[in-house]
């Protein structure tokens, strides 16, 4: 399989493997326990993927995982479930208010295997 | 200078417009009018629904004010030279400015025995009111005419109970609107109803019966109709007597002649709607004579206003049939004559009863006109386009309604005909006042407040000027959940996918894709979780349970009518306990398991299932529960099985996936302990039956149930409920309960009777196979996805860590019981 999105030059390239790719549902998130960190990884329709913070910053409870994967103006996008505000997977900021946003990783796929990097 | 007196001939419609509109100008003077008909001017369009049950004082024009109203008073004649109108009792009223507003008389046709007492004409409540009292001892009734009036009487004297027949000259219906094949379309609709349609046949004789009253028609091939009630209607003829009589200027064939400014031959009189020849027209069409009665006021104020002529698209609505027709549609298609230059593109279901075309220049580049009967969508979105360049594919067109135009219409296009609104009006209030809906543009500019076709179009501007409105879905759908619960349904989609593909732009969001698997999940295309499926669907529904504010989830089983075993009962309380959740009884009747986390749910569920519980829905835009009181069996005032019925209903619609939740009630006694009224659909027991009452409310916008059905025995009772769900699923906006949709019915409660229960759509057999469908294919999601390792996979804390629970969540004790611990929102790390 090819690597689908490379590694961010800034991260420290601290890269853990998560799952294989094929478990990953298009269209649907994932949640995975790095370390402390919780991360919501999402494969989109075209099997792209994106890593977020599971943390809605608007809830607090740790769920972004669990929301609906979409586009906005062409921007892949999830709704946070407890109360549908949209984030853009790209740059993690809330398109419905900009003030809030959840942080993103670097991610990719290595021999079939979704690692991410939250270095 | 204003003239101080003016006399107004006729008290119909549009005198009354005309009246109105010289007192919103600031007229002055006196104002006297006179009517032949013994009450004030009153909504003819609406006249069938006087027999449907609405009052005098419904259909009634509110009274203008500062108006001499001289009700049951005839003029008789004109003095010009005096300037004076007599009446048929001779009294004498002196105008300087004169208005015959004297309307148009049924053409009844040179038949033998037109006459005889049972022969009637339809135009006036005086008229229904000897239709009816005469259908006491009728058993049938014919209509000589299938045009649009005629069919307007055919409904009404299907309406008296009696059998109908319709006699029509033309090979088709409706001729003036419709071509052949609309026309055999919409005898199919009219014929399913029960009327019976003789075409391209005129009448050759009346025929009285013993008692000297109409008991038979015969038709020039010497065919017999039995009828007791004969009702003429074949057109209209003005009513221009009285300028014959003053000698005024009338066209040869009948009506008062008139200037673009409506004034006739004399300057100090105008003659506006039906009696008027303005442009070599008699219009019979209620539009043109309100804008004929605009221009005639400003003229009588000074202004300079001008009659150019009426656009005369009609869209209406017909014994439940849409029927509009727009533009130019009599084109000869064939044989000598052929019109040059003419395509056409049709769109026909035969099953649905739709059939819509488009005229177009033979380059298909600019839209001539079009036909629709069945759907009159494209009606509303399509007018504004007649004469200029076709905004999409005709296909497209005639298929998506709004959601098929791509092209941006001009700014002088008209929008809505009825108050001559253009595009780029209505582009500018949006603009200038920020408009964000269409009731904004409604009370702005007027458009859309009349017959209400433009508004799709409103809604696509609106969507065009960057608002974002509730009838388009969202950004990726231009449709309505109703059009595209119409496209799933006709077209067999059974993706998501291809749907967006097909019909929407990019990946769906958190608004269309619930829709779209609601959509699904109601033309029953199995587990919700299934393969596409479950990426469409909202937290609460990919997991099957409710989220809570901790992220956490809560179980409801599913309890039905509320009637539970001790040793069920048992098995709650032990899953409560062995799983620390905290547990409340519900106002439905049942019990709710907190404090769920993810991986924990299918072991919840396993212990449940295997004790003989299902899921209870509590999640699913669906059934909710059906709430009973104990009844007969238990209770000394009940009269029914109250708990029995409620138990069959709930096992009935259990996982019936909807617009909104879906939630029930059965009451024993007119006590009505069960609370049904404040119910999507509500039952309570009579002595004889059931009455059944829809689209109550409790929550945010409380509503009392309307009663649809009384005294029925239980097998009507749930047809009837079948198809009030099925309907309501079929046609509701996304998140609409039973009680907004009902309110934004056109026709509300009546509507949805004649749709479901007198079958005036013809979709009744299809609405009941879609609910045995329902019920056959219904199996229990929690033990389906017990039973799928595939499926039981997405049920963990961690996809790298299954076994760890999520470390965020936790719980302090309440009342022995547990509560969650909300983290503060600036303690986030990330």
């Amino acid at each position: 399989m090819s690597v689908i999105q490379d590694a961010s030059p800034l991260s420290g390239g601290l890269w853990t493997p998560v799952c294989p790719y094929a478990d990953l549902l298009p269209e649907r998130g994932a949640a995975a326990l790095v370390g402390t960190c919780q991360v919501a990884v999402f494969r989109t329709f075209h099997g792209d993927l994106y890593a977020v913070g599971n943390r809605d910053p608007f809830s607090g409870a740790c769920v972004m995982s669990r929301g609906i994967v979409g586009t906005r103006n062409g921007e892949p996008t999830v709704a946070s479930p407890m109360h549908k505000q949209v984030f853009s997977l790209v740059t993690g900021v809330c398109l419905d208010d900009p003030a809030k946003a959840v942080p993103t990783y670097p991610i990719r796929v290595t021999d079939g295997t979704v690692e991410v990097s939250v270095a | 200078m204003n003239p101080n007196r003016l006399v107004v001939v006729g008290y119909g419609p549009s005198a009354h417009r005309l009246v109105e509109a010289v007192r919103a100008g600031g007229f002055e003077g006196g104002i006297t009018v006179f009517g032949e008909e013994p009450r004030p001017a009153y909504d003819r369009v609406a006249l069938t629904s006087y027999l449907a049950g609405k009052s005098v004082e419904d259909l009634t024009y509110p009274a203008p004010g500062g108006v001499t109203l001289r009700l049951g008073s005839r003029v008789a004649r004109v003095d010009r030279e005096s300037r004076t109108v007599i009446t048929a009792s001779g009294d004498a009223e002196p105008y300087d400015t004169l208005v015959l507003a004297t309307g148009s008389a049924p053409f009844v046709p040179p038949v033998p025995g037109k006459e005889l007492p049972g022969c009637f004409v339809y135009r006036t409540i005086e008229d229904l009111d000897s239709i009816r009292e005469a259908s006491r001892s009728a058993s049938a009734g014919v209509v000589i005419g299938g045009g649009l009036l005629g069919l307007e009487a055919a409904d009404a004297l299907r309406g008296l109970g009696l059998e109908t027949h319709v006699v029509e000259m033309s090979p088709w219906l409706m001729p003036r609107q419709v071509d052949e094949g609309g026309g055999a379309v919409l005898r199919n609709h009219l014929e399913a109803l029960g009327l019976i349609v003789h075409v391209g046949s005129g009448v050759r004789a009346v025929e009285a019966g013993p008692d000297g009253r109409a008991a038979r028609l015969v038709k020039p091939d010497g065919e017999v109709i039995e009828a007791q009630i004969v009702v003429f209607s074949a057109g209209i003829r003005p009513r221009d007597e009285l300028a014959r009589q003053c000698g005024l200027a009338v066209g040869e064939r009948g009506g008062i002649a008139v200037d673009s400014g409506m004034r006739t031959s004399d300057p100090d009189i105008y003659a506006i709607g039906e009696c008027a020849l303005a442009g070599g027209m008699v219009y019979g069409l209620v539009g043109p004579a309100f804008a004929q009665a605009e221009v005639a006021a400003d003229r009588i104020m000074g202004g300079s206003a001008a009659f150019e002529g009426a656009d005369l698209s009609t869209k209406l609505k017909l014994l439940g049939v849409e029927v509009a027709q727009f533009g130019e549609t009599q084109f000869r298609r064939t044989g000598p004559g052929q019109t040059p230059g003419v395509l056409d593109v049709t769109y026909m279901d035969p099953v649905a009863g739709v059939y819509k075309k488009l005229f177009v220049s033979d380059d298909a580049k600019t839209l001539l006109g079009g036909i629709c009967v069945g759907d009159a969508a494209p009606y509303g979105t399509l007018r504004p386009f007649v004469g200029r360049a076709l905004p999409g594919s005709p296909s497209d067109l005639l298929f998506a309604g709004a959601g098929g135009v791509q092209a941006d219409l001009p700014d002088d296009a008209q929008v809505c005909s009825c108050n001559n609104v253009t595009h780029g009006r209505i582009r500018t209030a949006i603009a200038d006042h920020g408009l964000t809906g269409v009731q904004g543009v409604k009370d702005c500019t007027r458009a859309g407040t009349t017959c209400g076709s433009c508004v799709p179009m409103i809604q696509r501007i609106l969507v065009t000027s960057g608002v974002e409105v509730g009838k388009a879905l969202c950004e990726h759908f231009a449709h309505s959940r109703a059009e595209l619960f119409d496209i799933v349904r006709v077209r067999g989609i059974t993706t998501f996918s291809q749907l967006i593909a097909e019909h929407g732009t990019g990946r769906g969001c958190d608004v269309c894709k619930p829709v779209a698997a609601s959509i699904l999940a109601s033309l029953g295309n199995g587990h919700i979780l299934e393969g596409e499926q479950a990426a469409l669907q909202d937290t609460n529904d990919h997991f099957l349970a409710n989220i809570q504010n901790n992220g956490t989830y809560s179980v409801v089983p599913r309890i039905p009518g509320g009637e539970i075993t001790p040793d069920k009962l048992i098995v709650i309380g032990e899953v409560a306990r062995d799983f620390g959740l905290y547990t409340k009884i519900t106002g439905g009747q049942r019990i709710d398991l907190l404090g769920a986390r993810v991986e924990q749910l299918p072991q919840i569920w396993k212990k449940l299932v295997d004790a003989g519980f299902e899921s209870g829905h509590a999640y699913g835009k669906a059934l909710r529960t059906v709430k009973s009181c104990v009844g007969s069996t238990w209770c000394r005032y009940g009269v029914q099985d109250s708990v029995g019925l409620a138990i069959e209903l709930e096992l009935r619609y259990r996982g019936l996936r909807s617009p909104h939740k879906l939630k029930a009630a059965v009451s024993g006694c007119a006590r009505e302990c069960a609370e049904a009224r404040s119910k999507d659909f509500g039952i309570i027991a009579t002595e004889r039956g059931w009455n059944l009452y829809v689209a109550g409310n409790g929550g945010f916008t409380p509503r009392h149930a309307d009663l649809l059905a009384a005294d029925v025995p239980t097998d009507v009772l749930v047809r009837t409920i079948d198809r009030f769900l099925m309907f309501y699923i079929r046609t509701a906006d996304r998140l609409q309960r039973t009680a907004a949709w009902l309110e934004s019915l056109d026709g509300g409660l009546g509507y949805v009777r004649e749709v479901i229960m007198e079958d005036s759509l013809g979709i009744c057999a299809d609405l009941d196979a879609q609910m045995d469908r329902h019920v056959q294919s219904y199996f229990d999601e929690w033990r389906a996805t017990l039973e799928d390792p595939e499926k039981l996979r997405r049920f963990v804390s961690f996809v790298n860590a299954p076994g760890t629970p999520d470390p965020s969540i936790s719980f302090e004790t309440e009342r022995d019981q547990i509560k969650p611990v909300l983290i503060p929102l600036e303690a986030v790390s990330r």
